[in-house]
This record gives structure tokens, C-alpha cells and sequence, in this order.
């Protein structure tokens, strides 16, 4: 293992990571829930309790992006696997794993580990683990 | 008043993962690739959020009387089952394939680029079949 110094941009994780937190923060003030993205998002489908407040959390999701490049920059970096049968399989892991486990990064990774849950801390070890014994395989196999 | 903040706190989630890149996926999966070139910025991104999110979650579940909606929706659940740890190993599978992760996905919408769009749509379908599988 070696440090990517390079691309290593710890200033803006944390202040990005402070503002997610304010977020989550915010979100817990105003509805008593925790800002669990792959709840939130298969909710406001599935369910009917709360639809409009999971759905206008969602839609302000998508506005962040948005709003970063009016007030702050217009270069947002998007690099991806342009392999469609790789999205595909990777949409869906995501989206079953998501709800087997009850929780993705936000969920477990953030939500979870501040309140010291230890179901979280080890969903967000076993997800972070899968995630780079995955990353170390497609790079042997030149997939990435 | 509830909904307006649940769209404000979406807008800065969103935002928060703009400013990280953390809607990059290459910016992902670069945290992902421990054995060979790393770059621990997602650690930071987490760790940024869980300093405020730590005290400040305790203080309100501490005094409900703070809260708009006067009551919390926690998870009771403790149990650590095959359910939680299967699952979990299953979204990191998928989590490494691409780079995304839901809330990253959702808000990647925003750049009207066609893979986080075909993404997403599977992510739903996966949601959609988790109902199917018994762990």
C-alpha cells in the first residue's frame, strides 16, 4: 500500500464531510429520523408514511450538485466505468445489499457509527472490505 | 416546516458530497484501492461528518423537547445477523464496481450523465428484489 498524495484532498473531505453532518443534523432536528439514504430513497417509493418529506430530502440531494456549481465552482469531476453491464450489476448489488443490510454509507457509515452502533460499525467494516477486495480484483483483472 | 427542512437538509447533504467529490466515482473507488495507490480523503469526508454528527445527535436523542417533531424513529435493532453482515458485504461488492453508493448516486443525477442515471435506475430494482431474497 502507498499514499495517494497526488489526489489525496483532505481539506475539502473534511469541510464536505462537517457539511454532510450538518445535514444529517438537520435532518434528525426536523423529522426525529436519521438521514439514511438507501432507506429514504426506497421508502419514499415503497411507502406512503412520510412520501413527501423522503421525497423533497431526495430531491434536494440532487439540487446539491447544482447548487455547488452556481455559487461555488462549475467544474464538478465525474469519472466512471463506462461499462453498462458493470452499472448494471453494480446498481443492483447496491441496491439489494443496501436493504438486506438496512443501510448504506450515510445509514451505517455516518448516521450509525455517531450513535456507536456496533451492527453499524460492523456493516460499514463488511461493505468497506467487500468494497476493496472488488477494487483490488478489477484492477488484476484490468477492469478498471 | 418539516418537508422545507427535509429539503434544505437534502440540498446541503448534496452539497457536502459536491464539495468532497465524493460524487465522483473514481474519488471512491481511489479510497477503495488500499493495496495499490490510496487515497484516504473518504475517511476524512466521514470523519468530518461524524465529529458533528457524534455530539450533536446525542444532545437531541438526549432532549427530545428540542426536536420539531417531538419524537425519534431509532433503530431498537442489536442483533448482529447474517442478514447485516451479508447484505453489507453485497453493497461493497457493488460499491467497488462502480464508485457509487446511494445518496453520491442520487445527487450525481444532477450532471445529467447517463451512467449514474442507468445506475440509478438499478439501484431501485435492486431495492425492488431485496423483498424477494430470504438471508
Amino acid at each position: 500500500m502507498k499514499i495517494d498524495f497526488v489526489n489525496f484532498t483532505p481539506i475539502p473531505a473534511l469541510i464536505g464531510g462537517i457539511v454532510i453532518g450538518l445535514a444529517v443534523v438537520l435532518f434528525f432536528y426536523s423529522t426525529g429520523r436519521l438521514a439514511g439514504v438507501s432507506g429514504i430513497a426506497n421508502n419514499a417509493l415503497t411507502k406512503n408514511t412520510n412520501r413527501a418529506t423522503n421525497l423533497l430530502f431526495l430531491i434536494g440531494l440532487i439540487s446539491g450538485p447544482i447548487f455547488y456549481q452556481v455559487f461555488i465552482s462549475s467544474d464538478i469531476p465525474y469519472i466512471i466505468n463506462n461499462n453498462t453491464l458493470i452499472l448494471i450489476i453494480g446498481g443492483l448489488l447496491v441496491g439489494i445489499g443496501t436493504q438486506i443490510g438496512m443501510g448504506c454509507t450515510s445509514g451505517h457509515g455516518v448516521c450509525g457509527i455517531s450513535r456507536f452502533s456496533v451492527r453499524s460499525i460492523i456493516a460499514t467494516i463488511s461493505f468497506i472490505f467487500s468494497g476493496v477486495i472488488v477494487v483490488y480484483l478489477m484492477n488484476i483483472l484490468g477492469l478498471n | 416546516m418539516k418537508n422545507i427542512l427535509a429539503l434544505i437538509s437534502g440540498s446541503i447533504f448534496g452539497l457536502g458530497l459536491t464539495i468532497s467529490s465524493m460524487t465522483n466515482p473514481d474519488k471512491v473507488l481511489g479510497f477503495l484501492d488500499l493495496f495499490n495507490n490510496w487515497d484516504p480523503s473518504l475517511a476524512f469526508v466521514m470523519g468530518g461528518a461524524i465529529i458533528i454528527t457524534a455530539p450533536m445527535l446525542f444532545v437531541l436523542t438526549k432532549n427530545k423537547n428540542l426536536i420539531l417533531s417531538k419524537e425519534l424513529h431509532l433503530p431498537t435493532n442489536k442483533e448482529i445477523d447474517k442478514k447485516l453482515i451479508i447484505g453489507s458485504l453485497i453493497f461493497g461488492a457493488g460499491w467497488g464496481l462502480v464508485g457509487l453508493c446511494p445518496g453520491p448516486a442520487i445527487s450525481s443525477l444532477a450532471l445529467l450523465e447517463v451512467p449514474s442515471i442507468i445506475f440509478v435506475i438499478f439501484m431501485f430494482i435492486g431495492f425492488y428484489c431485496s423483498k424477494f431474497i430470504k438471508i
